[in-house]
């Protein structure tokens, strides 16, 4: 059953890719195929850096409610941004190359949420809830701490912020993408490697203990698993909140296995597909003129919604 | 043996356990009883590591606790925790191939198939090894969790309180099976007990605490009469005795 599930993902990512691709193409072939290869490959990186986050963030929560962005994540990625463009001014930040911003805001990000986590987790009685209670109001935090320096800033700098701090599918930096690509991919191997022990994280916080997995050790090498996917798709494409939980539900749904060995891969799988497929039909079906994150946002926030009902009424 | 030697404890500036000496014996089964807040479930967690031990000395077959690595202790000793509140949507099946993490770290080889299916027949969830534990009955449930932690195959093996919520059926199967697996594959068992009369009828050996100390220890026939109810409950109950094993009037 969960091969031919399995089968039909695939085979659904391979056609919206390819039509993505084709679909309504005028003028010369390569261009259009290098100009749209591009986007493809940033959707499905995206899609797969998200859901392979949440999916994490879920694992060592042990709640499937939670996405790393309810815990402040992206904004601690946005707060740095906004500093680094208020120290350096809109001149300065546009000199230095992109690639080299992201990889400083990169180690920030998997510092801050090193230091947070070891701050919090010290004590051994105290638990990840509160640190995940902690994460939200210091996110809330973040969020005001950059809405204060943006409004100090220039116009000119905030101008060049906003552009950066949008949720936005259509324009990506092909010198970002590489980067973001070769990132992603070793991360997918280090989550690749340990999928058994996050079947083991998974369930509990004494289990693992008794089963010789130990679960500190094990929930701070996610956790910077997970900040390395946040940086790259915040950086790529801005925050984005729900689409994490609406892929981790619908993955939870069609894939009924406690083996991250299953989710994972479907997890990758139906990000893609929902990101590519949505941008497809926006664009090339339905000639929307608005944005795909709003669209993915909407349907993510109602999924949380129906989640956060449907366990206040069981 | 487990030898837990002169072990105080604080949790947020209250004394929980206050220089503990126990020897647990090796071989069949020990019940820790006691009233509630007595320690028990702390010196379990001190036991098993689940707690970082504060003073004192722990020591399992000669060996410093805090000398083995966490990989090892989990092919020594299995602890099941009391609460399991979370129910994990997941097959029977898979549940007790947890057990086999620490030798087999996901990959289950010939082996570990074959411990699995025995320990699934040994507390006879074949009928039910594909269904989602969330589909089950408390008491599959907790059968299913125990065989898990006898699937680790280690030589000793904590429960705390795993009769909670079970109703007397379930209780009495559950106790029965492990008095006779530890006896057959001689391993240890500690198991912390509320009803005194479970511990009385099934335990081997009974380790009474109050208020953070270890009050009595010894064979059931010998630990629990009306003097140690009083002492240890504060409460008077008769006790007679029934096919050789004290028993509580409730």
């Amino acid at each position: 059953m969960l091969r031919l599930r399995f089968l039909w993902l695939i085979l659904a990512l391979v056609v919206v890719s390819v039509l993505f691709l084709t679909l309504g193409a005028k003028g010369s072939w390569g261009f259009t195929l290098w100009f749209r290869g591009q986007k493809l490959a940033s959707l499905l990186l995206i899609g797969g850096a998200v859901s392979t986050a949440t999916i994490l963030f879920q694992t060592i929560t042990h709640n499937r409610i939670l996405t790393p962005s309810i815990m402040g994540f992206d904004a601690l990625f946005l707060l740095i941004l906004t500093l680094m463009i208020f120290g350096m001014g809109a001149g300065g930040y546009a000199q230095v190359p992109k690639v080299t911003l992201f990889l400083i805001n990169l180690v920030l990000l998997t510092l801050a949420s090193v230091a947070l986590f070891t701050l919090l987790l010290k004590d051994q009685s105290s638990d990840l809830m509160r640190m995940v209670l902690t994460g939200i109001i210091l996110g809330v935090l973040f969020r005001s701490l950059g809405l204060l320096i943006q409004r100090l800033i220039d116009p000119s700098e905030f101008a060049v912020l906003q552009s950066a701090s949008f949720a936005r599918f259509n324009k990506v930096d092909a010198d970002l993408l590489l980067a973001s690509a070769i990132l992603v991919g070793l991360t997918w191997g280090a989550v690749w490697r340990m999928r058994h022990r996050l079947d083991v994280l998974a369930l509990g916080e004494v289990l693992p203990v008794s089963l010789g997995a130990d679960p500190r050790r094990g929930q701070l090498l996610v956790l910077m698993l997970i900040s390395v996917l946040v940086s790259v798709s915040t950086a790529l494409v801005g925050p984005v909140a729900f689409l994490g939980l609406l892929v981790s539900s619908l993955t939870y749904r069609l894939i009924p296995s406690w083996h991250h060995g299953h989710i994972l891969p479907a997890a990758i799988l139906i990000g893609g597909i929902t990101l590519v497929g949505g941008q497809l039909l926006l664009e090339r079906i339905l000639h929307f003129e608005t944005p795909l994150a709003v669209v993915v946002e909407c349907l993510g926030g109602l999924v949380f919604l129906i989640l956060i009902l449907r366990k206040g009424s069981t | 043996m487990i030898r837990i030697d002169n072990v105080s404890h604080q949790i947020a500036g209250q004394e929980i356990l206050r220089q503990v000496d126990l020897d647990i014996p090796q071989g069949g089964l020990t019940a820790l009883v006691g009233p509630n807040g007595a320690g028990k479930s702390t010196l379990l967690s001190l036991v098993a590591r689940l707690l970082s031990l504060q003073l004192g000395r722990i020591e399992i077959n000669g060996q410093d606790l805090q000398q083995i690595s966490h990989g090892d202790q989990a092919q020594l000793l299995a602890i099941l925790p009391q609460v399991l509140t979370s129910t994990h949507r997941i097959s029977v099946e898979d549940l007790v191939g947890f057990g086999r993490y620490p030798y087999s770290r996901g990959r289950l080889g010939p082996q570990d198939r074959k411990v699995i299916a025995q320990v699934l027949e040994s507390f006879e969830l074949q009928e039910v090894k594909h269904r989602f534990l969330d589909t089950l009955s408390g008491g599959q449930r907790q059968r299913a969790y125990t065989a898990m932690a006898w699937a680790q195959d280690t030589e000793y093996l904590l429960l705390d309180e795993p009769l909670n919520n079970l109703d007397i059926a379930a209780s009495r199967s559950l106790m029965s099976r492990l008095k006779s697996l530890a006896a057959q594959q001689s391993r240890t068992i500690v198991i912390v007990l509320h009803d005194i009369n479970y511990a009385a009828g099934y335990a081997d050996h009974i380790v009474a605490m109050k208020a953070g100390r270890v009050v009595a220890s010894g064979p059931p026939q010998e630990v629990v009469n009306e003097s140690f109810l009083k002492a240890v409950f504060d409460t008077d109950a008769k006790v007679i005795t029934a096919e050789d094993r004290p028993l509580v009037i409730v």
